[in-house]
């Protein structure tokens, strides 16, 4: 065979094999958490808190701690993506902006959990559920930055100028027309936003800490379930590490889930 | 009225971004001064000692380990994840029929929304043994971490680069073909060039993500202060330095970790800026 032709073949075997490679580790890790999860998920793990070695708290305390970080993050990350999109857009601000926040987007979350610690912990004195909020407010402000900005950039701009025309002020067009038309996007964004920080773990650590029973008091040690499940793979015995893949299992499909559905739903919206 | 605190409530939230990034470095930067002052720069950053004091004041602490075990862990994870995520975006550019581009595509998405701890309890249970059982050494090692963190930053890398790729215009890559070209000739001569900027981009970020990544590298790195001696060896890295330690640290410790930190952070923030700003700019 000619020589060009033997590179070629050889070369498309392997990205083949790289691709395959990729999906036999998504699939291996899978069946390890299906295995896992049908051998360590009963009854008592939804139904007893992690002092009574179940992860019933702790899951309750990870959707607060997602949840209250959501309130604090996309009002703030959803307004700053309007002001890019809709005031700024191409003005070196706004470019400097935008740039900046898809920096944080990768900022080690561990640096994040750091800042609180100084900012919010020390001051208060110990851990403590608001801190961990906070911190994951803080990773979600620039998901949401980005995604507001490229969706909005998705709304025609004969829409604005309808607007403008019919006598509406720039805050009226916003709320009431880019907003709404962009509305299944930004949805999108939020929730695939939230399954970002629900399976953070280490901007928790030392700002809210862990908590072995149900509490729904923000300014104490809060439960959560990833620090949980780093806890428990360490401990030696076998009901410990069960709970840690039982935790593992529910947070993996959780998240899997939310992927799947904002997918189908905004490939729904798109086909129409 | 409305209008106006519209306008300035989203032009504030818009600052917020760059005030967040700010404070971070100052507040890192305070409560590292102690340690800045003990121990300078050079000192801190080629010291390996990590010892604290008598009755717990003082000590002497030096951040070589942690820092080599991070840029070790890291230097693995591109080696062994840039070909392969070069070659799964090659697949799903130029290779895969039509039919199998979408699945793989979301299954290769999928991967990178995967939490990292999920990646960490796996690379414990599983990983680490088998890498054990094969190369000899310990089953939590700087081999392990690395090869966990390739795993990571895999379809991350792939995704963005596919996306570059793709950008390539249709026209460019047929003139090449009815040349004669080979599809690796094409990939080499027409995409790779046009895409270039991406790539790299992809590939920056990427390392820039692994740096800082956590999670994944505390469960199997082995977290023990100690110089490798062998790819096979337990190390410890700045995250996870931190992740275990932090909480129990207190005056010159815990300056010395928000120190490492600050080294961290900047490491960071610099690599995941050059890819954003010079390779990945986002234009309005």
């Amino acid at each position: 065979m000619n020589r060009r032709l033997l590179i070629n073949k050889t070369v498309m075997v392997l990205a083949t094999g790289a691709a395959l490679i990729g999906l036999a580790v998504l699939f291996w890790i899978l069946g390890v958490l299906l295995f896992k999860g049908v051998s360590s998920i009963d009854w008592a793990v939804l139904t007893h808190d992690l002092v009574n070695k179940g992860l019933r708290n702790v899951l309750i305390g990870q959707f607060v701690l997602a949840g209250v970080a959501t309130l604090i993050g996309v009002p703030l990350g959803m307004l700053a993506g309007i002001y890019l999109r809709e005031y700024g857009v191409n003005s070196r601000f706004a470019s400097l902006i935008r740039n900046l926040s898809d920096v944080m987007m990768s900022a080690p979350s561990i640096v994040i959990g750091v800042f609180i610690y100084g900012l919010l912990v020390v001051p208060h004195g110990s851990y403590f559920g608001w801190a961990g909020a906070v911190a994951l407010g803080i990773m979600m402000i620039p998901i949401v930055v980005s995604t507001t900005d490229s969706m909005l950039s998705l709304v025609p701009q004969e829409l604005r100028e309808a607007g403008i025309a019919l006598g509406a002020s720039k805050a009226q067009v916003i709320t009431t027309i880019v907003v709404k038309a962009a509305k299944v996007g930004l949805i999108t964004g939020i929730l695939l936003a939230f399954a970002r920080i629900v399976g953070e773990t280490a901007p928790l650590l030392f700002t809210s800490a862990n908590n072995d029973y149900f509490t729904l008091n923000m300014n104490q040690q809060f439960p959560s379930l990833t620090v949980s499940i780093y806890q428990l793979a360490t401990f030696p015995d076998q009901r410990s590490i069960d709970l840690a893949w039982a935790g593992s299992v529910i947070l993996t499909f959780l998240v899997l889930f939310i992927n799947i559905t904002t997918r189908y739903i905004f490939r729904q919206r798109k086909i129409k | 009225m409305f209008n106006r605190l519209f306008r300035y409530s989203s032009y504030a939230s818009s600052w917020l971004v760059l005030i967040l990034l700010v404070g971070i470095f100052a507040s890192l930067y305070y409560y590292a001064s102690d340690a800045i002052h003990q121990f300078g720069f050079w000192h801190f950053v080629t010291d390996p000692t990590w010892e604290v004091g008598e009755d717990d004041e003082g000590g002497v602490f030096g951040g070589l380990i942690p820092i080599l075990g991070t840029l070790l862990s890291t230097a693995i994870a591109m080696i062994v994840a840039v070909p392969l995520a070069m070659g799964i975006a090659l697949f799903l550019t130029e290779i895969a029929h039509e039919k199998l581009i979408a699945p793989v595509s979301v299954a290769i998405e999928l991967l990178a929304a995967i939490p990292s701890i999920i990646y960490g309890m796996w690379a414990l249970f599983f990983l680490g043994p088998i890498l054990q059982h094969l190369f000899g050494g310990q089953s939590n090692s700087l081999l392990t971490a690395g090869l966990v963190l390739a795993i990571m930053i895999i379809p991350f890398m792939a995704a963005i680069t596919r996306d570059a790729m793709n950008t390539t215009p249709a026209v460019l890559k047929e003139s090449a073909y009815a040349m004669g070209a080979t599809r690796f000739e094409v990939v080499k001569d027409v995409i790779f060039p046009y895409a270039r900027r991406g790539i790299i981009g992809s590939v920056i970020l990427a390392l820039g993500r692994a740096l800082g990544e956590t999670m994944a590298v505390a469960f199997v790195i082995g977290g023990v202060f100690r110089m490798p001696e062998s790819l096979t060896q337990p190390t410890i890295s700045i995250p996870v330095l931190l992740a275990n330690n932090f909480g129990e640290a207190a005056d010159l410790e815990l300056s010395a970790m928000f120190y490492l930190a600050l080294i961290l952070f900047a490491i960071s923030f610099g690599t995941i800026s050059i890819a954003k700003f010079f390779f990945l700019r986002k234009e309005a």
